[in-house]
């Protein structure tokens, strides 16, 4: 329903229970998605996350077929492989065919399961095949207000043990070699990041979906981080425009009503990325061009004996 | 339910009768014959060269392209084209950097462009009025009510993909071992792989329409990996990607026709599987032989595992 009062509209917009819900959980979701996502651009990490949304369809789908709460499954699948990854550490990386290869055959395994959960219900025909379509582009509507309170409180969680330990891990994405010269316990920091994105694509699944969830880690993420150099200006830029294009997203699915809410989401966090890239191109072009290259210039020579040096094989 | 009428009767020659009787499985075969063997030749060219990742965007690129003909009323086979061969040209406009920082962005970018393409691909699932069946047959691959036109037009551009490779596959296969060496004796190393880009757009938009826009991996990557785990020598592999292929489809196509689930999961679980096997035979081949590694040797660099 339009009105002509914004403040009004969005009284009446937040009346729903379920856009309220929506609202509650999305906006702690984001934050979360936003922060940790940042650090996986950082590390130039960003296949763990599609890792990941293929492992989170094909746990839910798997809890689900078997008829447990497809939470377990999420989270249990999602936990699983990214420790999975933390040990794998900078081998597993998006080009590898061995590692692309077990990721479709996980998704080919999701097929199955949502195949065996629509047919083992074949008298509700339609609740199996919607339960595939939200597992895979997400339902923030669909939930109930205890559900959203719990996806809040884990998105919490994930959002002051992030805070608790942004610092160190920042430093380590960094320049790992200086941060363990520091004495900065870089394989306990590895394990809880990624522990830590396991529970983000879980959280962060239930709001946009599992082949989703890459846009809400990864664009907001390359958007601040195309627009500042600096680290913890990036880190919190990145966790505004999530929570941004959340809101938006959120908004523009209320008003446009064949709007799926997870594209409004995401178009408006691609939106975010694609004005960021026009900004700073233009800026690179006209503006204050020593500045920006400065700052590229003066990251670079940090950046590089990690993957030449020690990672290497 | 499954498609065959009485199941299987656990007689071949029966069974493989009970199956052609029916029209559309046999245009199944005649279009998974035709996109297998597809797969499997760019398919070998794609894992030489390292470009896995960028037929995997292209294939999921697919899946708006289609949803979105389906919703204007157009052929799927229309948009899952015209799709894939638009972003093959703008992942082959846009110049790779090398440097650190850049890379990290452009996985930024690839991860963001995937999503939103799935995104849009939602939206126009919903205005097509969200018919559920078309979404998850978009998304892990259907073999059901393929038409006498799209097997033509499956074999038509499978036709001019495979004559393009023809000519090119010699000097495409020097800029790819030895890219720097190729460009010193001229070879015209950056369109030879704006050329193969396209064709790896066409290519993943065929398998898209049998596998589904998400397992594209199954047909195009891990029939090319297994025969590079099994030979070192580019023709003897490029025959066995394109044997294997075949094979696995039509295994595929065949269990999935007696049996309730979808045939994607079981083209990724049969090419996962010779996959599997041919790394695990490489593996202890090597132990038996004992000799140093195989790098030394000159030929395609094998995909390295571990």
């Amino acid at each position: 329903m339009m009105t002509v009062d914004p403040l009004v509209g969005i009284a009446h917009m937040l009346a729903h229970p379920f856009l309220r819900s929506a609202f509650g959980a999305g906006t702690c979701i984001a934050l979360a998605a936003g922060l940790v996502g940042y650090v996986v651009v950082l590390r130039g990490q960003v296949f763990s996350g599609d890792a990941l949304s293929h492992v989170a369809f094909t746990g839910a789908l798997a809890a689900l077929a078997f008829g447990i709460d497809l939470r377990v499954g999420l989270y249990g699948g999602c936990i699983a492989v990214a420790i999975v990854m933390a040990v794998l550490g900078r081998r597993a990386n998006a080009d590898d065919t061995v590692i692309g290869s077990v990721f479709a055959w996980v998704l080919g395994l999701g097929a199955l399961f949502l195949s065996i959960f629509t047919t083992s219900r074949s008298g509700t025909g339609g609740v199996g095949a919607n339960a595939g379509v939200n597992v895979l582009f997400g339902s923030i509507f669909g939930l109930s207000s205890s559900q959203a309170f719990t996806d809040a409180m884990v998105a919490l969680v994930i959002v002051v043990v992030f805070v608790a330990i942004g610092r160190p891990l920042l430093f380590v994405s960094l320049d790992q070699a200086v941060a363990s010269a520091r004495g900065v316990p870089v394989r306990a920091l590895g394990y809880a990041f990624f522990i830590l994105l396991g529970i983000t694509a879980g959280v962060a699944t239930q709001a946009v979906g599992a082949l989703l969830l890459l846009g809400l880690l990864a664009a907001p993420a390359g958007a601040s981080q195309r627009l500042t150099a600096r680290p913890f200006v990036a880190l919190w830029l990145s966790a505004g425009i999530a929570v941004a294009s959340m809101w938006i997203g959120l908004t523009l699915a209320y008003l446009v009503p064949r709007m799926p809410p997870s594209f409004g989401i995401v178009g408006v966090a691609t939106g975010a990325y694609l004005a960021a890239f026009v900004v700073t191109s233009a800026r690179e072009r006209w503006g204050s061009r020593p500045t920006a290259r400065s700052a590229r210039t003066l990251e670079l020579p940090v950046r590089q004996p990690r993957h030449g040096g020690l990672g290497a094989s | 339910m499954t498609l065959a009428a009485d199941g299987l009767a656990w007689n071949p020659v029966d069974d493989v009768h009970q199956m052609f009787a029916l029209h559309f499985m046999v245009n199944a075969y005649r279009a998974g014959t035709i996109v297998a063997v597809i797969a499997g030749a760019i398919g070998w060219f794609m894992v030489l060269r390292r470009q896995s990742f960028a037929g995997h965007t292209l294939a999921v690129v697919s899946f708006p392209g289609a949803a979105c003909a389906i919703w204007l009323g157009l052929s799927a086979t229309i948009g899952y084209f015209a799709a894939s061969i638009a972003a093959a040209l703008v992942i082959a406009v846009v110049p790779r950097s090398s440097s650190e920082r850049a890379r990290s962005e452009e996985s930024a970018v690839i991860g963001t462009v995937q999503a939103f393409a799935l995104a849009c691909g939602a939206l126009f699932v919903s205005l097509y009025g969200g018919f559920l069946d078309s979404l998850t047959g978009l998304l892990f691959g259907t073999f059901l009510g393929i038409s006498n036109g799209q097997v033509v037009a499956l074999g038509a551009v499978a036709v001019v993909v495979l004559a393009v490779l023809a000519v090119l596959a010699r000097p495409l296969f020097f800029a790819t071992v030895d890219p720097y060496v190729a460009v010193a004796r001229r070879v015209p190393v950056r369109a030879l792989s704006i050329v193969f880009l396209v064709l790896l757009g066409c290519t993943a938009a065929e398998v898209s329409q049998i596998t589904g826009a998400l397992l594209v991996f199954a047909l195009l990557v891990m029939p090319a990996a297994a025969a590079q785990q099994i030979t070192a020598r580019p023709a003897a592999s490029f025959v066995v990607t394109i044997v294997v292929a075949v094979a696995i489809t039509w295994l595929s196509l065949g269990v999935a026709f007696f049996s309730v689930y979808p045939v994607g999961f079981y083209v990724s679980t049969f090419g996962f599987a010779v996959y599997v096997a041919a790394a695990a035979g490489r593996a202890s081949a090597n132990r038996l032989r004992r000799r140093p590694a195989r790098g030394t040797r000159p030929g395609p660099r094998m995909v390295v595992g571990a």
